[in-house]
């Protein structure tokens, strides 16, 4: 190869690699600038007077006297709309038989809208689920129902050959001449002095129980199942892996056996995470009985299987990479060969081992399979530490899960889902972050 | 406890004055192999006591192995194995019933290249103390104190003994490792060609310690370096592919070597 022609080809190689690394920036982008971004509304949004009446009585948290003045001034604000709504059904009565009965439905809708968006309407009896006791809390939730009152949804279905299409038709336009007419207008340009909007700061979003399945509150239950699992796989996992890979790395002669054993943890990392779950509720809790049912103890337990050959392989790797040199020097002064794994070769793998720990700790906070059916249930109460032997507890990963395809209103609370996802991507960070800055120093003090 | 051997006649080089030596370490038709290679073959030899003995030799002729085999540091060789004997003050250094941590706390090893932990000055000398007593504070440093002096590294460490060990240059680091060994007071200090990482100056300085040391220690040495071993023993065995050719006092060894092969090796014409 001449010389013009290498030099051509290594700077087409310099290029496909800057490529890449520009390509990892900006997928690493597109992946996380939505996750901030949304997942920060769960704590920052503007928060209306339902919320703030909510806080003070769900919570206990707030001004009481403020809440009263301003729940004063939101009821002064709303009067008129129940005052519309009263009169028009007495006016509906007198209307002709067909416009009567589309108005009705349409009257209906109203009221359901209307009881969402501000709560319960005057004279109704208390509602059974918090949901129905309170109005929006969210000022873009707000909106988004306001919407849905100024105008209807209707399909046009006028052209047979195409699907449907969406339309949006004014209600004013459909209560035209009718007493309620003024209500949308009224409704469009008083709504911000019926809930009060005011930009709120809920960072006890991460502290706080979570009310209704999630309609209200936070997601402490989550965020303390997912610490106590991942500590528990951790507490698990750590001693056998290390343990494991001492032996492998230092005792076990190089038989037939062993390196069965090693093949048989490497295929073990290979093994899906789902199957880890189903054997989870096979092993731990159908044969071994753990608890009578999901816990966090057999979640834990799972979850430390998972993690378990990434260990077990970076501390193996981690204590191979120590020189000789300080086995040999501490064997030569006379210490037992458990003596010279304690002192010299554990510290001196331990970054390594970290890494591997690092590593397996982020996977077993971001798992879901497996703990589907050994740990996590959709709802549930903070536990205390005795509880994870025998308590199921809601988890960040299976949460978010649930958030999006199971739970009865999915569109209602998006900003929880978006801020549980958000919040596990910090705390793995986080973990991340914390065991980097300890491997660091610890590197650091070895190197002198 | 100490295994009782039968009295075996000893092969004290004919030249020392056998009187008040014992012979602390010798070798009776002592072989060494791993797996099917003897690397070691029926080597009988006795190392006198508190003097300095070199072994030289080619490469690969088995002067190492049987360097390692006396405080059986060979052990962590898969597929090893001896024949004949080896004994420490009388005691079968490879008999069922040696406490092999024991043996290796009596006898010091230094190694070829500096390898102190990457732990403080001070850790390096203490960990040796403290895997066998457990010490004071005051006690502690006394040992310290006495090992670097003896070794020739106090008044270059003595202020910053919290410094990590691997801060020091090669030379010092040697001179640490020679410290460490020696603060868990062995009889024997087995040398595996301490200066071969070294430069000159440190070499130079590594000489005169062995030469202060001597009479304190037994000192066994490994080298490849002819002047080295005819300045600092005061006897040399010579080993040629795993059997010794001749054992004698350095002196007489180096000017009128009875063996062809010893003359040979010495005078660059092999090796």
């Amino acid at each position: 190869m001449d010389l013009q022609a290498r030099k051509l080809f290594d700077r087409s190689l310099t290029g496909v690699s800057i490529m890449a690394v520009i390509l990892m920036v900006l997928a690493l982008l597109v992946l996380l600038t939505p996750i901030f971004s949304r997942g920060l509304g769960a704590f920052f949004f503007s928060g209306t007077s339902e919320f703030r009446r909510l806080s003070l009585e769900q919570f206990n948290r707030g001004n009481a006297q403020a809440v009263a003045a301003e729940s004063r001034a939101v009821t002064e604000a709303r009067r008129p709309v129940f005052a519309m709504l009263a009169a028009f059904e007495e006016e509906l009565d007198g209307l002709d038989a067909n416009r009567r009965r589309e108005l009705r439905t349409q009257l209906k809708e109203i009221t359901g809208l209307l009881r969402e968006l501000l709560g319960p309407l005057p004279g109704e009896l208390d509602a059974v689920m918090l949901r129905q006791q309170y109005g929006q809390t969210r000022w873009d939730r707000a909106m988004v129902k306001l919407r849905r009152i100024l105008f209807s949804e209707q399909w046009d279905h006028s052209d047979p050959n195409r699907m449907g299409k969406k339309v949006l038709v004014s209600r004013r336009q459909s209560f035209a001449g009718t007493r309620l007419e003024a209500l949308f207008p009224y409704l469009e340009k008083n709504l911000g002095r019926m809930l009060q909007p005011r930009f709120t700061f809920y960072w006890r979003f991460l502290t706080d129980k979570s009310l209704d399945s999630h309609f209200f509150g936070g997601i402490w239950p989550e965020v303390l199942g997912t610490i106590y699992l991942t500590l528990g796989a951790m507490l698990l996992a750590i001693p056998f892996g290390i343990i494991a890979a001492i032996y492998l790395s230092e005792f076990a002669a190089g038989g037939r056996l062993v390196s069965l054993l090693r093949v048989c943890i490497s295929t073990l990392a290979g093994v899906p995470s789902i199957v880890f779950g189903l054997f989870g509720l096979a092993f731990f809790i159908n044969t071994l009985r753990l608890s009578s049912s999901k816990s966090v103890l057999a979640g834990s337990a799972t979850l430390a299987l998972l993690i378990l050959p990434t260990i077990i392989r970076a501390s193996e790797e981690a204590l191979k990479a120590v020189p000789r040199a300080y086995k040999e020097a501490a064997l030569s002064l006379g210490a037992s060969p458990l003596r010279m794994v304690l002192t010299v070769l554990l510290p001196a793998a331990l970054p390594g081992i970290l890494t591997g720990i690092i590593i397996s700790m982020g996977r077993a906070a971001g798992e879901t399979a497996p703990i589907i059916f050994t740990a996590a249930v959709s709802v549930g109460q903070p536990l205390k530490l005795w509880e994870t032997l025998s308590q199921p507890t809601p988890a960040l990963p299976w949460n978010i899960y649930n958030l999006a395809t199971e739970h009865q209103a999915v569109d209602e609370i998006r900003h929880v889902q978006f801020g549980m996802v958000l919040t596990l991507v910090l705390l793995v960070l986080l973990l991340n972050l914390a065991a980097i800055l300890i491997r660091a120093r610890i590197s650091k003090k070895m190197r002198g | 406890m100490i295994q009782s051997i039968p009295a075996t006649p000893r092969t004290v080089p004919p030249e020392a004055d056998a009187g008040d030596r014992q012979a602390h370490v010798a070798c009776q038709d002592f072989s060494f192999y791993y797996g099917d290679n003897q690397a070691v073959k029926n080597v009988t030899l006795d190392f006198p006591s508190y003097q300095v003995t070199a072994i030289i030799g080619p490469s690969g002729c088995g002067k190492s192995t049987l360097l390692r085999s006396i405080n059986r540091m060979n052990d962590l060789i898969p597929g090893s194995r001896t024949s004949g004997k080896m004994l420490f003050d009388g005691q079968e250094i490879y008999g069922p019933r040696l406490d092999v941590v024991t043996l290796r706390r009596r006898i010091g090893m230094v190694f070829q290249k500096p390898n102190p932990f990457p732990k403080s000055i001070l850790n390096n000398i203490a960990y040796g103390r403290r895997l066998h007593d457990r010490l004071d504070k005051g006690e502690l440093m006394a040992t310290v104190e006495t090992s670097l002096k003896r070794a020739g590294l106090w008044d270059e460490v003595k202020d910053r003994l919290e410094d990590n060990a691997l801060s020091l240059s090669g030379g010092q680091q040697q001179r640490l490792c020679i410290a460490r060994a020696l603060a868990v007071d062995p009889e024997i200090l087995l040398m595996d060609e301490p200066t071969s990482a070294l430069d000159p100056r440190a070499t130079a300085r590594i000489e005169d310690l062995i030469a202060e040391l001597r009479g304190r220690y037994t000192i066994i040495i490994v080298t490849h370096n002819m002047q080295q071993a005819a300045r600092v023993s005061d006897f040399t065995a010579f080993l040629y592919e795993g059997n010794l050719i001749e054992y004698g006092q350095t002196a007489r060894m180096f000017t009128k070597p009875s063996e062809k092969r010893t003359e040979d090796y010495m005078t660059g014409r092999f090796g």
